[in-house]
């Protein structure tokens, strides 16, 4: 039995988020088969080939695909669905865009979210924003998943050798037209696979003052996040929003600052191994998950952890 | 134009929700039950679009029990002009809630479809993108942005990276992202005009769509509870804590 990936990439390089997935794979079988739509992914291939008990790429190049448009690769990926029993990809917005759209074609119900997998048709999810983990069966011919990049380390990259096998284009006229894609350029590690996170909330007061927290991410090699209110009060972007509408994270340490800690954003940063909370407020919520809190005002904190880091890296040094 | 927007009836997002006891699912007896947040967005957005003059007819649409008329008067306090309960004893999966929606859409031909991204209970995310396959019209997914002209729409829709931009055509589904607008609050005269506002019930039998699930629930637990965690003096031995105890600098 083999199960099929659907590659999350960016034409170039393999996302991560895949990596993730084929970990989740190898759950239930040892030979995975990758799908990489996309355009001008030659390269992308050849590249790919080594990924750990990847025996197959299935390769799907034109330039329609170049941007990822779901009403045109979701007939592709229903059309090779159909010869698997298991079909993963990774819960991102690239998942959760293409996959409902596939299950339609095929008439079956898409699991969301699994974050373990227990058998062949048994699996576990979260639900009411991790709340609650839900334990699901099901007897369909074909399971359709999205993985959560954050339940599953990512697999080895070398050891495989795969074949490439082209998959021929079928075209679906749609009127969607891809116009662009503001994307923010940072230094900073990515936000899903860092191994520190450090975020701001409405405590922060506005976007001049999240350069202290920059300031402090790069003390770090942290990534930064943010809560709701800060994204919905423009102080940052919305791919830094972390929570049950936003990124799920998982990373070793967390900061939250000036987070009061609703449970819509503990939804996307409860499984960080250590969590420490820095709040002026001692009733926020957010001290009730955390492993070391701290009462404090961020602006008079966020100098004094810099000064401590830099003082701790002169002695090691 | 005419717009249908597709509302779920949830627990409120303030709840701090219960796992039954038996791990049957969810305790929804005796709990505080609203819109389910991204679909107020929905909703603003379709009533905005009517007093923009853009859209002639707003209708929301909803899926459950006589409950859920509660959440059909809440879209119509808030400016939507009619709807529709389509009575289901059971609650449904994503795949037979698009299909439902479907056949409400075959009857009713709005020209445009708005759903919040995710309903906050079981938080799929997918009935949106099923909707438009099933109906072979295009999607957007997660808009925060919307300008409609003629027949084109405009979008920005918030992904991974950032943001997307795209255009495409009327009929669309669209699914909407809470930063699109703010949704409104019902005035008390509203409240009260809402209760004349047109609210037809439909079996859902009489549709003839399959909506048997195709999943089983095993069993719901609740999920692992953290340590309690220890408040530190100050900034030095928040450091030291981190590097010795925890060891993460």
């Amino acid at each position: 039995m083999s199960v099929l990936i659907i590659a999350e990439h960016d034409n170039n390089i393999l996302k991560s988020s895949t990596l993730n997935t084929i970990s989740a794979a190898l759950k239930l079988s040892e030979d995975i088969h990758l799908l990489i739509l996309g355009s001008k992914i030659e390269n992308l291939c050849k590249n790919t080939q080594s990924i750990h008990k990847v025996s197959k790429i299935l390769k799907c190049d034109n330039e329609k695909l170049e941007n990822f448009i779901p009403e045109i690769m979701a007939p592709i990926v229903s059309n090779i669905a159909k010869n698997y029993t298991h079909v993963l990809t990774p819960a991102s917005t690239f998942g959760k865009n293409l996959l409902p759209r596939v299950s339609a074609l095929l008439d079956v119900t898409q699991i969301s979210d699994v974050i373990e997998i227990l058998s062949e048709n048994t699996f576990v999810r979260p639900i009411y924003a991790g709340n609650a983990i839900s334990q699901v069966e099901t007897n369909q011919n074909i399971n359709l998943l999205t993985i959560r990049p954050t339940a599953f380390d990512k697999c080895e990259e070398s050891g495989g050798s795969a074949s490439i096998e082209d998959i021929e284009f079928l075209n679906t006229d749609t009127p969607t037209l891809f116009i662009g894609r503001e994307v923010s350029k940072s230094d900073r590690p990515d936000l899903g696979n860092a191994r520190v996170v450090i975020s701001g909330g409405r405590g922060m007061e506005n976007s001049d003052n999240f350069k202290l927290l920059y300031e402090l991410a790069d003390k770090l090699n942290a990534a930064v996040g943010a809560s709701r209110a800060a994204v919905d009060s423009g102080y940052i972007g919305n791919e830094y929003q972390v929570g049950q509408t936003g990124k799920m994270v998982a990373p070793e340490l967390y900061i939250a600052i000036g987070i009061s800690g609703a449970i819509q954003h503990l939804a996307g940063m409860k499984d960080s191994k250590v969590i420490v909370a820095i709040n002026k407020d001692t009733e926020a919520p957010i001290f009730n998950v955390a492993d070391y809190g701290l009462s404090s005002d961020l602006f008079q904190a966020i100098p004094e952890i810099i000064k401590e880091l830099d003082l701790l890296n002169k002695i090691e040094s | 134009m005419k717009v249908l927007v597709a509302v779920k009836r949830v627990v409120d997002y303030k709840v701090q929700i219960r796992v039954k006891a038996d791990q049957s699912g969810v305790e929804t007896e005796n709990v505080k039950m609203s819109v389910n947040p991204p679909d107020e967005n929905a909703i603003e957005e379709a009533v905005k679009l009517k007093e923009q003059g853009l859209a002639q007819e707003t209708l929301a649409v909803t899926i459950g029990d006589d409950k859920a008329q509660d959440v059909l008067r809440t879209s119509l306090a808030m400016g939507i002009d009619r709807s529709i309960l389509v009575k289901s004893p059971n609650s449904l999966e994503p795949l037979a809630v698009a299909k439902t929606l479907s056949k409400i859409i075959e009857k009713e031909n709005p020209d445009l479809v708005l759903l919040g991204k995710q309903a906050i209970d079981d938080d799929s995310n997918q009935t949106g993108q099923i909707l438009s396959a099933l109906l072979n019209w295009p999607q957007a997914c997660f808009i925060s942005d919307l300008k409609i002209e003629g027949n084109k729409l405009f979008i920005s829709r918030e992904i991974d990276e950032g943001i997307e931009k795209l255009e495409t055509n009327l009929p669309a589904v669209l699914t909407c992202d809470l930063r699109l607008n703010t949704p409104r609050f019902a005035s008390l005269p509203n409240i009260m005009k809402a209760k004349k506002k047109p609210l037809d019930i439909i079996d859902i039998s009489t549709l003839g769509i399959d909506t048997n699930p195709k999943i089983k629930v095993l069993k719901v637990e609740e999920p692992p509870k953290r340590k309690a965690g220890i408040m530190v003096n100050d900034v030095k031995e928040l450091v030291e804590k981190l590097k010795y105890e925890a060891k993460v600098i």
